[in-house]
């Protein structure tokens, strides 16, 4: 499929197409950077790629242009991808893409802040995930890991011109309502900030609001508070050794992550799992899904003031918990995916546990359905709340929930089935509106499918060994590494060396909790990853919020947030 | 406090700061410095299976001037110090702070150019809590031994109690 549309883009762009080239399933062309913007545009109105799924910058010190951008687009109507790059040398700039995706923005900051690469024409380069007043640009090769620069004021996020725009705007808006006033000045309007450290802001993100009475005239998000510098790191770590830092990612679901980004490395290497670690993976994944759906979806129903559903969700979590406890050893940081299998098999008796808490599932689900379903307050504050239209929503990247709440049935599980998925029996869920109601209910359908999905996998579960037999992959049998000199080294090579994944990119991509979950790795034939860039479902999510709630009120803000569940620590890596 | 049990009365003797004390223990106002993680595992803490409210501190404040227990849930970022600083400083005194989980008492497993190394760095600390994220169970602990030292120093301020800290 992709193949084709690269020979179609031959033929319409010719010798602009630098370089074609196909990796792991993955197409790509090489134009120069002068090009990015014509093609990403015949892409989008010619080739229905409705987004743009990431944008990622890799730097190759030795090469004379030394960045390479790629443009990670994807199609969900043809279903297909295509990776645009473009090699920009040291001060050099790309056209914005900012006019063709809403999704260019924050990805075109990230690659500014974490590489220096220059996009000409956006409307707002400044730095994103690192401080103000922080001096480099932090994945560079040259940019030593440990190199910690301190903060000592936060960011002031609105300039003057803002304040007197958001003036205009209130003025206007009086005008509008056919309204009798004062004219509003800057100084009447109110600034306050949500979050960093806030209740309604489930983790560390900030919005700063200007408000007039409770109406946001003007709002711009800040992230990057916990920014753990998650692809620094992989680059500084084996491939396997990775796989905690995963976990910490979207710590609601660990499992999944886990689960998706041993696939990932595993496209790589080109190695297939056995049949038990596909269905133990999506066992595992459904129940990170599960997991992370109850939480979002209390924390978002106590941030409408509706407290007793939280203690219904809360304990069917903490049930999950117990048995993932007794799995892996740890309640919410798993690491029990490995690359080539998971960490050991499934206890005896899981099964039967796991059936059992899919019915106090049920119960907490319905327990909630009966509170919330009719109930007006709830009604009141979520329909019509936050409402955001298929065509934004696909123009920001949105992914999972929140993209299907608008009416748009995609799911990877469906579109590009891994780990078996398309052996088992299960629907997507849709809204209608796009609004905060949608976006719950959607996770309340899919907790009745994860759920189904779980049962159908324990139904089926096959026999057999869950890690597949190559020790170059996997660590060997501890009978060996204590019995045998071959057995001891094969272990210490594997540790101290890691796993040797041949050089060159790849995609690996599944769908999280709350989208597409993406890894996008480079490896150099070495026992580390060149670049590992993750590409997160909240990122361009969160990137949408400003739009959705300007114009609304705070209390619709605080509601919007819950349900758009931002994972920060997802969010900022 | 003792109680006279050869002729039980209603009342009991005891020393004013004991009893004050004694009653300042029960009734901590945590102020949850959520950011990562281990916040998600404060929830669970919160929630009806562990009930943080056995240790009578389920009254959590998002207010720094409402509360005298700050947890520091999850990583601090050199971009989250300077805030972490200033909702330090206005918490009224006597207040405790707990840094709960490897991240906030020594920047963890994350070694790098973002993460401050551990949260002692910009204000004093009185417990450490182990684990990535800790259990509940650990939390609670931690709690509890906030509880003893409130109620063996009483009304210290924490200018007082990180006295040496200041100094070194």
């Amino acid at each position: 499929m992709s193949q084709k549309l690269v020979e179609r883009l031959q033929q319409e762009f010719g010798s602009d197409i630098l370089a074609t080239g196909s990796q792991k399933g993955d197409e790509s062309i090489t134009v120069a950077p002068d090009k990015v913007q014509p093609v990403l545009t015949h892409l989008r109105d010619r080739e229905g790629c409705e987004q743009l799924s990431d944008v990622i910058g890799v730097d190759y010190p030795e090469r004379e242009k030394r960045f390479e951008v790629n443009y990670l687009m994807r199609s969900w109507r043809n279903n297909h991808r295509l990776i645009v790059k473009t090699d920009v040398q040291e001060g050099a700039a790309v056209p914005t893409a900012t006019g063709i995706y809403h999704a260019a923005d924050w990805h075109e900051r990230e690659v500014y802040d974490l590489f220096g690469v220059r996009f000409e024409g956006h409307p707002d380069l400044r730095r994103i995930l690192c401080h103000h007043q922080f001096e480099g640009h932090a994945l560079r090769k040259d940019y030593e890991i440990e190199r910690g620069q301190e903060c000592t004021t936060p960011e002031n996020l609105f300039s003057d011109e803002d304040l007197e725009r958001a003036a205009r705007r209130a003025n206007n808006l009086v005008a509008d309502l056919g309204g009798v006033a004062d004219e509003i000045y800057p100084s009447d309007l109110l600034t306050v900030n949500l979050g960093p450290s806030h209740p309604a802001t489930h983790g560390a993100l900030r919005a700063e609001v200007l408000l007039d009475g409770e109406t946001i005239l003007e709002s711009k998000t800040e992230i990057g508070y916990i920014h753990r510098c998650f692809e620094k790191e992989a680059e500084d770590h084996t491939w396997a050794e990775v796989m905690p830092y995963t976990d910490r990612l979207n710590y609601c679901s660990a499992m999944t992550n886990n689960s998706i980004y041993a696939s990932a490395v595993e496209k790589m290497l080109g190695v297939e799992i056995t049949p038990r670690a596909q269905a133990v993976r999506v066992i595992v994944s459904e129940l990170g899904r599960i997991i992370d759906h109850l939480v979002c979806v209390c924390a978002n129903l106590v941030d409408v003031g509706a407290l007793t559903n939280y203690w219904y969700l809360y304990n069917v979590r903490e049930s999950i918990y117990e048995s993932l406890e007794k799995l892996c050893g740890s309640r919410l940081t798993t690491n029990y995916a490995r690359i080539g299998g998971m960490s050991h098999d499934l206890y005896e008796g899981f099964e039967a546990e796991i059936r059992e808490k899919m019915e106090e599932l049920v119960k907490g689900a319905n327990d909630v359905m009966n509170l919330v379903a009719r109930n007006r307050i709830f009604l009141d504050r979520t329909v019509g709340v936050g409402v955001i239209s298929q065509a934004d929503a696909l123009s920001f990247g949105f992914t999972g929930p929140c993209l299907r709440a608008t009416g748009l049935a995609y799911d990877l599980r469906k579109h590009a089935p891994y780990w078996g998925y398309d052996q088992y029996d299960f629907d997507i869920p849709v809204g209608s509106t796009g609004d905060t109601h949608d976006r719950i209910m959607v996770r309340m359908a899919e907790l009745v499918q994860s759920r189904s999905i779980v049962l159908q996998a324990l139904d089926k579960l096959p026999d057999g060994p869950i890690n597949i037999d190559d020790h170059s992959v996997i660590l060997p049998p501890k009978e060996k590494v204590y019995g045998s000199i071959e057995g001891v080294m094969n272990q210490f090579k594997l540790i101290y060396e890691g796993i040797q994944v041949p050089a060159g990119e790849g995609y690996g991509f599944g769908e999280g909790a709350n989208g597409e979950l993406g890894f996008f790795c480079v490896s150099d034939g070495t026992g580390h990853a060149y670049r590992m860039k993750v590409r997160p479902p909240c990122f361009p999510i969160f990137s949408a919020f400003t739009h959705i709630i300007q114009g609304g009120m705070v209390p619709d803000a605080i509601a919007t947030l819950g349900s758009l569940n931002i994972i920060a620590g997802e969010l900022d890596r | 406090m003792a109680v006279d049990l050869e002729k039980p009365s209603n009342f009991i003797t005891t020393r004013l700061r004991q009893a004050v004390n004694w009653g300042r223990k029960y009734s901590l106002w945590p102020l949850p410095f959520g950011v990562a993680c281990c916040a998600i595992e404060f929830m669970s803490t919160v929630s009806s299976y562990n009930d943080i409210s056995r240790f009578g501190a389920e009254l959590v404040r998002f207010s720094p001037r409402q509360s005298d227990l700050m947890i520091i849930a999850g990583t601090i970022s050199y971009k989250q110090a300077p805030i972490l600083k200033t909702i330090y400083e206005q918490m009224a005194e006597p207040k405790y702070v707990i840094a709960m989980g490897v991240c906030a008492s020594s920047g963890g497993f994350y070694n790098n150019y973002s993460t401050l190394q551990g949260a002692d760095r910009v204000i004093p600390v009185d417990i450490y809590v182990a684990g990535c994220p800790p259990t509940p169970e650990n939390l609670l602990f931690a709690l509890t031994q906030i509880q003893d030292k409130v109620e063996k120093e009483g009304f210290q301020p924490a200018a007082v109690r990180h006295a040496n800290r200041a100094e070194a």
